[in-house]
């Protein structure tokens, strides 16, 4: 009988350790001049640095450094006076040099940490992610195995080699070991994640999209009987592209070693490959016989020694940390806690953030952005942003609250500034689309619908408010939409006694 | 004019245009054409490259442009500089064939000064070695005595000078690779403190060690060279931002009156020719006369130079050539399509790589291993620290070193190439040089009694005093030049064919 996540959980304590590799957004690669555009032709951003010819030497990304050192201090990490690269030497034929530049045993960031909150049972908790170190790399090139069945080199016709990403710089965030988490790991996972990738965007020194792997998550995770406060082996989990899926990958790995442990199996260290679409793991290359990089100091590279001036510069840059700006707009816009999460998830936080800087109400900028304007969005598979500016929503969002507008006419005028036909003021100019606010216009339409539904009028005399609805909807039928619903509403109860 | 002329004479002859840069390179190609089947010291020329070069600086000065004071001169290029375009083996098969898509700074520095670049010369296999035995395409043969080596790794270039096939050459030196060369062909070579020229493009052996320098007849060539690839380039994060020191001036002031000159008592003794030890001493009491102040030095941690060259040198040789993979660039053997691509890489490399790089590969390999680094690397390390404080020290006290270049004088072909270790010791008094980097000279200094064969005297100074090289070096190369008579190249005998 094979175990499910809660007996899972109950016989074993989980000990996460999470590794984060991000892309930074640098117009250059970590070493050379090459540009780091993602989706170019193969081979076409590559000069004699990042192909590793014979000759070429590598200068380090002066703005690179700089993004590290921003990543150590929002992580509140230590900054190392003297950092340096060494070589990890291992050969893959998309690793031009059969080396990888890497920090090594002296990275330029350690010791910080990153508190992340989850909902748990007993309410909001805050866990304490401590942060081992931060280090700068570069990235390898990209392989496509051609032929075979299995997409990999081994039994692979041929393989493809794009050497654009080769030198891209990488920055690795590795946690120190996360005890404790209980049955919470997988959302302490995905939270800490979350967080990482909300204050890397805050940095704006990355693009922080999972799915293109500008961010990448290893995840560590072994299992030790509860209360045994015994280390367990590790299995590190490569490649978990998304925020579901590192969840998904500590809940399975918990679910997969606590089975093997169950049945008396032992567990391997080794790597294993998170699989998108069933959310398993297929196991990778053992570690059992570790690999020997021969690490020795970049002999190319001098040291990276960055003076006391320069950090306290990049600290007084630093942005408002992201789960404190998340609380303080919070506060003042009085949204829920859901509705926030949906906002940072949708990405939308900023636009509606600068929508209420126009002074649109912050519940109406929410929901147009969120609701009406992501649907339209989605639907064309664009960013809503690229559809209809922050100042035409906000125009429109002003106008609703003066009463210009319904929310009915809005979506027209919404849609009418997306197909391209000028600011909110001018399609309601052209489109013709105003309230019927005029009372007699309305007393004239009320009455005619009284007099269509003699029933239901008598109904609503008696008493019966719902049964307005029909006389309401008859009301806006005739006015073509163009009348406030609530001011037909007032208007009608009155004239029938309620 | 003559090719057995200077490159300043070479250069004032064209300044007055009483030779075409086009004539001076059809000489020199003349002269290789008559000799090199006997020296071997090209593995290529580029001949259309070098007269299209030579064309377009005469044209220039008939426009009267204003040109760089060695425009015009031909040069030889060690094959280990990548020349867009131009093939580069490294003295190598792994590389056949191969022609780079770039210039190393050094050579885009010698076609910016319109030097003629009329070929690229032999070596040892990736500059391993010290005889230019290690050589894929064949040895490399002494002018002096075509039974014997002309140094390595970069006997090609030295031999090419004396054989008067070029006035100028580029070399490199990692452990004496530009030095030993020079010394047993009766030229002139120095190795730059570190970062004084650019690596870039300068295909690597050991990296914190290589070094790409100025090879030449004269102390004066060889300075003018200097000044012309010297200097900061921001495409070497290990390249000095620093004024290159006058180099020229120095080697024109002939003048060492109360220099403080230090003997290292290390670099003699057991192990040195006796001839070799004359000839030095010999040229010791020229300085004293020109009002030199001898002074004697220890250097202890010299004794340990040599073992620990041999665990850095490999160490990053073997990450250095990792690249060649047969993946991107060079030979690729046994891709039939049925084998993966570690195997074809593994065959590739059996035969790619000669028998001295498989050594050090290995021997770098083990060095650098989880469990041995601290013992091998990181000792070594320990002791390359040593050994420059050991340099600082003695320049408190002088001004500059000066010891024999190489304990003898050039031996046999085959002579030494069953037995490294033997091999290994002719770099015992350059490789402290590499490990501290500092400056390091060597010009001729005599012929030894026993075997009537040349003797290298070498210079060494404080990191970026590359100046003081050239002081001295163009002092005592005057004093030598009147106490003989004419050129010591003039008592080498006469190759066949010769022009
Ligand atoms: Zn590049």
């Amino acid at each position: 009988m094979s175990l499910n996540y809660d007996q899972a959980i109950e016989k074993y304590e989980p000990t996460l350790g999470l590794e984060v590799h991000v892309e930074l957004n640098t117009k250059s690669k970590m070493f050379c001049g090459c540009a780091t555009e993602f989706g170019a032709e193969p081979n076409t951003q590559t000069c004699p640095v990042c192909l590793g010819l014979p000759g070429a030497l590598p200068v380090v990304n002066k703005t690179a450094i700089e993004s590290s050192i921003l990543i150590g201090l929002a992580l509140n990490c230590s900054i190392a006076p003297f950092s340096r690269f060494a070589r990890k030497n291992y050969f893959y034929p998309d690793m031009p040099k059969n080396f990888q530049t890497s920090q090594y045993d002296e990275p330029i960031c350690i010791n910080g940490f990153l508190d992340v909150e989850i909902e748990s049972d007993e309410g909001n908790k805050v866990f304490r992610i401590e942060i081992e170190r931060v280090h700068m790399e570069e990235d390898t090139g990209k392989s496509l195995h051609v032929g075979g069945s299995t997409g990999r080199i081994h039994g692979a016709e041929y393989s493809l080699l794009d050497y654009n990403r080769a030198g891209i710089p990488l920055v690795e965030i590795v946690t120190k070991i996360v005890p404790n988490t209980g049955k919470y790991a997988p959302q302490v996972a995905r939270a800490y994640v979350a967080a990482l990738r909300d204050i890397l965007r805050g940095l704006k020194v990355s693009d922080v999209k999972m799915e293109q792997g500008s961010l990448r998550c290893d995840v560590n995770l072994s299992l030790a009987p509860s209360g045994s406060g015994e280390l367990g082996t590790r299995s590190e989990t490569k490649n978990v592209n998304s925020l579901r899926s590192v969840e998904t990958a500590v809940s399975g790995e918990i679910v997969r070693q606590a089975n093997r442990l169950q049945s008396g199996e032992k567990i391997v260290q080794e790597t294993r490959h998170f699989l998108e679409e069933s959310g398993e793991t297929r196991p990778g290359r053992s570690k059992e016989k570790a690999e020997d990089y021969r690490y020795f100091p970049e002999p190319d590279l001098v040291p990276v020694v960055p003076d006391n001036k320069w950090i306290d510069e990049l600290r007084k840059t630093l942005p408002e940390k992201p789960a404190d700006r998340r609380k303080r707009l919070q506060s003042e816009w009085s949204v829920p806690e859901k509705e926030m999460t949906a906002m940072v998830n949708a990405e939308l936080l900023d636009t509606v953030e600068e929508t209420v800087k126009l002074g649109a109400d912050p519940t109406k900028a929410r929901s147009w952005w969120l609701g009406e304007i992501s649907r339209i969005a989605n639907e064309r598979d664009v960013v809503a942003t690229e559809l209809i500016s922050v100042t035409a929503v906000a125009q429109i969002i002003n106008l609703i609250n003066q009463g210009e507008l319904t929310d009915k006419l809005a979506r027209q005028v919404v849609d009418g500034v997306i197909a391209g036909e000028g600011t909110p003021a001018e399609v309601i100019s052209k489109r013709g689309l105003k309230v019927v606010s005029d009372d007699g216009a309305l007393m004239k339409a009320i009455e005619d619908a009284i007099a269509a539904q003699p029933d239901t009028a008598e109904r609503v005399r008696g008493g019966n408010i719902p049964a307005a609805g029909a006389l309401i909807g008859a009301v806006m039928k005739a006015t073509g939409g163009q009348a406030d619903a609530a001011k037909v509403r007032e208007l009608l109860l009155k004239h029938l006694g309620q | 004019m003559s090719i057995r002329n200077s490159a300043a004479e070479m250069a004032e002859a064209l300044a007055k245009k009483e030779i075409s840069a086009v004539e001076l390179a059809n000489q020199h190609y003349a002269q290789i054409e008559a000799v090199d089947k006997d020296v071997h010291a090209f593995l290529h020329l580029d001949k259309a490259g070098a007269l299209a070069q030579a064309e377009s600086i005469d044209k220039k000065r008939a426009a009267g442009e204003k040109l760089s004071p060695l425009a015009g001169v031909p040069l030889a290029l060690k094959d280990v500089l990548v020349q867009k375009g131009v093939p580069t083996t490294c003295g190598s098969k792994m590389l056949e064939g191969w022609r780079p898509p770039y210039d190393a700074t050094v050579v885009a520095k010698l076609k910016d000064a319109g030097i003629v670049i009329l070929g690229k010369t032999n070596m040892d296999e990736f500059a391993m070695g010290s005889s230019t035995e290690n050589s894929a395409y064949g040895p490399t043969h002494n002018p002096w005595d075509l039974t014997r080596i002309p140094g390595g790794s970069g006997g090609g270039s030295a031999a090419a000078l004396a054989a008067f096939e070029a006035p100028l050459a580029i070399g490199t030196d990692t452990g004496g690779s530009i030095r030993q060369p020079a010394a047993v062909t009766a030229t002139v070579g120095v190795k730059p403190t570190y970062g004084g020229v650019s690596r870039y493009g300068l295909v690597a052996f050991s990296s914190s060690l290589d070094q790409a320098g100025p090879c030449a007849r004269t102390v004066l060539d060889t300075a003018m060279l200097h000044q012309s690839i010297a200097g900061f380039d921001p495409k070497d994060s290990t390249s000095i931002n620093h004024a290159v020191p006058d180099v020229v001036a120095a080697a024109k002031k002939k003048d060492v009156k109360g220099l403080k000159i230090g003997i290292v008592k290390q670099l003699s003794g057991a192990g040195y020719q006796k001839g070799v030890e004359n000839k030095f001493n010999d040229a010791v009491a020229e300085l004293v006369k020109l009002g030199a102040e001898i002074v004697e030095v220890s250097c202890p941690n010299f004794e340990y130079a040599l073992a620990a060259y041999y665990l850095i040198a490999p160490s990053e040789c073997s990450s250095n050539l990792a690249r060649f993979d047969s993946m991107r660039f060079g030979i690729r053997i046994g891709d039939d399509g049925s084998k993966g691509a570690e195997e074809v890489m593994n065959l590739t490399r059996q035969v790619g790589f000669g028998r001295e790089v498989k050594r050090r590969i290995i021997l770098g390999t083990y060095a650098l291993s989880s469990g041995y680094y601290d013992a091998y690397y990181g000792s070594a390390q320990k002791v390359r620290t040593l050994i420059k404080r050991d340099f600082d020290a003695a320049f408190e006290k002088c001004d500059v070193l000066v010891s024999p270049t190489a304990p003898t004088t050039a031996f046999k072909i085959g002579e030494k190439s069953e037995d490294p270790l033997a091999m290994y010791l002719n770099d015992i008094a350059t490789i402290p040089v590499n490990l501290a980097g500092v400056g390091g000279m060597s010009l001729p200094c005599g012929l030894a009694d026993e075997d009537n064969l040349p003797v290298g005297f070498q210079i060494m100074s404080p990191a970026m005093k590359d100046d003081r090289m050239y002081l001295v070096g163009g002092a005592l190369e005057a004093a030598l030049l009147s106490k003989w008579g004419k050129p010591i190249l003039d008592f080498a005998p006469r190759l066949a064919g010769s022009k």
